[in-house]
């Protein structure tokens, strides 16, 4: 019986000991949520490294903040809780500035415009769908709202899939589009799959989370309808970052200006989404 | 806090819903493979073990993405007509709850089989009863009787399970818990409430098997 | 199957990194719930009215909300929860969050209120005589517990203990959402980036399989070890 409480001893202070470990080490350096389940924004290779728009523009922008950076793994659910937790000290995961957001945390300039687009598999009879071929929310006018009537119409009934807590949703919730059968998913990875194996109608995401997944899986994913920017949509993707942290606000902020300057943020935007995204 | 009950309430029917689908089914596929577990037959009884093996060896939530996206990634199947159920969330929620409670139910009724004494089947053998009867009039309905407080723990599990229909699109208590939390920010008001509703129902889910065992309880 | 190979283009040894990380975390899991049950399992046999109700809320609430829903209302509670539940333990200073405490932490609170069931029953079936015999020999309340009681609550829980085992590591599956890469997580991953979900969630159910039918073998072992003699 001494011999299970040793062993029973061992396991508590091993336990506790690696607790502290863990806690503390890595202390000094900037630590960046990201989702690695969003390509090409930010995603993960068979090698299990981050890889992603995000991910080389995180590196760049440390290393002209010069600090020293982690990036950290955070399903997309959890994304804001965990940075006010402090899990992290910065979001950068495709995250679009919203006024929404903005109440929780803030947000650096944008450094990248996020283009949103609907998709489906070719031979849907959405495909012909007339509308033009971009929609500004903020501008509103006549031409906006003709195109939203038609959405509303084409839409009706139809089974429309997108990532949980996104814009994509907030805007498919906001009515703009009338009622339509809306299911929400974990991951972009997972809308999809579902896109392909025909249980969505309709899918709304980043427009190039769908070409890149057209391109890789070779699936025939299309685009249709308008590409959508403004109002729901946001204004560009920027760094999450709590309200207190000023400092590493203020560092961000200086570094995307520098990036931007020099040409980095271009670079690698085409890099990874074959044309210049930058902003 | 108002704001929020309506959406969580039509979640709790959607929960309310799936648990009593599955445990229905659960109770069909857990009476036939306890019967095929007590079969004498090794491969019958390897086959039963195999299946009530793997569905208490592995998380649920596997077994719920195996359903749902697994399944859905065979083209075979997307072609044929099982493809009109795999296609709804909600089946494969229920085939994937039904099975993993199928299991569990299984063992409790090959337990409380197993546990009944030699003497009644005996006494009813003696008496010219035949095997048939013997089983749907003695040995049964003591299993059932006997598995009463195992089941009851099992319903309450199953209840739990039910939450992670959520993460194939189903909109149940916890999924519409996690969209208020992902639309408002605010975690503890809807995952408290939420909380709050399943305490609730897992205090009636007891209370009934309490009530039950009280009714049909059987000493030993 | 190339893609399980090891290295650079195959997921075989983050599968297999991740394997250990739910190894790891289980084993974290249960031994933070053992602490829960030691502190707990006394409370609910306490004959005082209002400690009682403390120990009987924390299983009835534990044991009945779903295993997700508490490591949510945990997770985004964030540092506010761990803080607190240090302070419990005598520690004030500032918690860092990680995965690996968060997702511990939860699956530990969980494995806890089990193990305090599991732990009650085994006090509950020692023979009353023994706290006589104990009283009557004049030994020490604490001692009565260190050396007579404790030793063989252990022992009466080890076939109880497994079930609890089994149920925390199948538990471990449902904290991706705090972002550590074990088992579920990265088969996740794997299935949306080689779009073979089918493939990935069998490896995850296999390698689940093993680490419940090995555990078994380890515990039963551990069982014919410690009833020897009685």
């Amino acid at each position: 019986m001494e011999e299970i409480m040793n062993v029973i001893k061992n396991i508590f202070l091993t336990v506790l000991l690696s607790l502290f470990l863990i806690s503390n080490s890595n202390a000094d350096k900037i630590k960046i949520g990201t989702e690695g389940a969003y390509p090409p924004w930010n995603s993960k290779d068979a090698s299990g490294k981050l890889i992603g728009f995000e991910v080389e523009l995180a590196w760049t922008l440390c290393r002209y903040i010069g600090q020293q950076c982690e990036i950290v793994e955070q399903d997309w659910d959890g994304m804001i809780p965990a940075l006010t937790s402090k899990k992290f000290d910065a979001i950068m995961a495709g995250m679009s500035i919203t006024d929404e957001r903005m109440k929780t945390i803030n947000f650096s300039q944008g450094y990248a415009d996020e283009v949103a687009s609907l998709a489906v598999m070719k031979g849907s009879d959405l495909e012909g769908i007339d509308t033009p071929e971009a929609v500004n929310l903020n501008l509103g006018g006549s031409s906006v709202n003709k195109a939203m009537k038609t959405l509303t119409s084409a839409l009706s009934g139809k089974t429309v899939c997108t990532q949980i807590g996104t814009i994509h949703q907030n805007f498919l919730e906001s009515g703009d589009v009338g009622k339509i059968n809306l299911k929400t998913y974990k991951t972009q990875d997972e809308v999809n799959l579902d896109l392909t194996n025909g249980r969505c109608d309709v899918a709304l995401a980043a427009a190039v989370a769908f070409t890149d997944y057209a391109e890789k899986s070779g699936k025939e994913v299309v685009l249709v309808g308008p590409t959508f920017s403004g109002g729901a949509f946001g204004n560009g993707v920027g760094v999450g970052i709590r309200k207190d942290d000023t400092k590493l606000l203020k560092a961000f902020n200086k570094a995307i200006d520098k990036a931007r300057k020099d040409g980095h943020i271009s670079r690698i935007a085409i890099k990874w989404f074959g044309f210049d995204a930058s902003m | 806090m108002i704001s929020i009950f309506p959406s969580l309430l039509s979640g709790t029917v959607i929960t309310l819903q799936l648990l009593v689908s599955s445990m229905f089914f659960g109770i069909i596929i857990g009476l036939i493979f306890a019967i095929l577990r007590i079969n004498k037959n090794p491969i019958i009884n390897k086959f039963a073990y195999g299946y009530s093996y793997f569905f208490r060896g592995t998380p649920l939530l596997v077994q719920l993405y195996l359903i749902y996206y697994g399944l859905a990634n065979i083209e075979l199947l997307r072609n044929s007509f099982f493809w009109a159920i795999i296609k709804e969330p909600y089946w494969c929620a229920i085939i994937a709850f039904s099975l993993n409670t199928g299991a569990y139910t299984s063992e409790i009724l090959r337990s409380a089989f197993q546990t009944i004494k030699k003497g009644y089947i005996e006494a009813a053998q003696s008496l010219g009863v035949t095997k048939k009867i013997t089983f749907y009039r003695i040995q049964l309905p003591i299993a059932i009787k006997q598995s009463l407080p195992a089941y009851g723990n099992e319903v309450i599990l199953m209840l739990k399970g039910t939450s992670l229909a959520s993460v194939i699109t189903i909109m149940d208590l916890m999924g519409e818990a996690r969209k208020v939390n992902v639309l408002t920010f605010k975690p503890f008001e809807a995952f408290i409430t939420a909380g709050i509703i399943y305490l609730f129902i897992t205090f009636i889910i007891h209370n009934i098997i309490k009530f039950l065992e009280k009714k049909y309880g059987f000493q030993s | 199957m190339e893609l399980l190979l090891f290295g650079d283009t195959g997921w075989g040894d983050e599968l297999f990194l991740a394997t250990l990380m739910t190894i790891a975390v289980s084993i974290a899991a249960m031994a933070i719930g053992f602490l829960f049950a030691l502190i707990f399992t006394p409370l609910k046999l306490s004959k005082n009215k209002s400690l009682n109700i403390i120990g009987n809320c924390y299983t009835t609430f534990i044991r009945g909300v779903p295993e997700l829903l508490v490591i949510y209302l945990l997770f985004f509670g964030g540092t506010g929860a761990a803080m607190y539940v240090a302070s419990i333990f005598g520690y004030d200073g500032y918690i860092e969050i990680n995965a690996f405490i968060t997702g511990a932490l939860a699956i530990g609170i969980i494995s806890g209120a089990y193990s305090t069931e599991v732990f009650r029953g085994a006090i509950l079936s020692i023979d009353k005589g023994q706290f006589e015999a104990s009283k009557v020999l004049g030994i020490k309340k604490n001692i009565q517990f260190y050396k007579i009681i404790l030793p063989q609550m252990l022992r009466l829980s080890i076939p109880n203990l497994s079930n609890v085992w089994q149920i925390t590591l199948k538990d471990t599956s449902l904290i991706s959402v705090t972002g550590l890469v074990e088992i579920m997580r990265q088969s996740y991953i794997a299935a949306g980036s080689t779009r073979d979900p089918l493939f990935f969630y069998s490896v995850a159910a296999i390698l689940y399989l093993m680490l419940t039918f090995l555990s078994m073998k380890l515990i039963n072992k551990l069982e014919i070890k410690y009833s020897k003699g009685y």
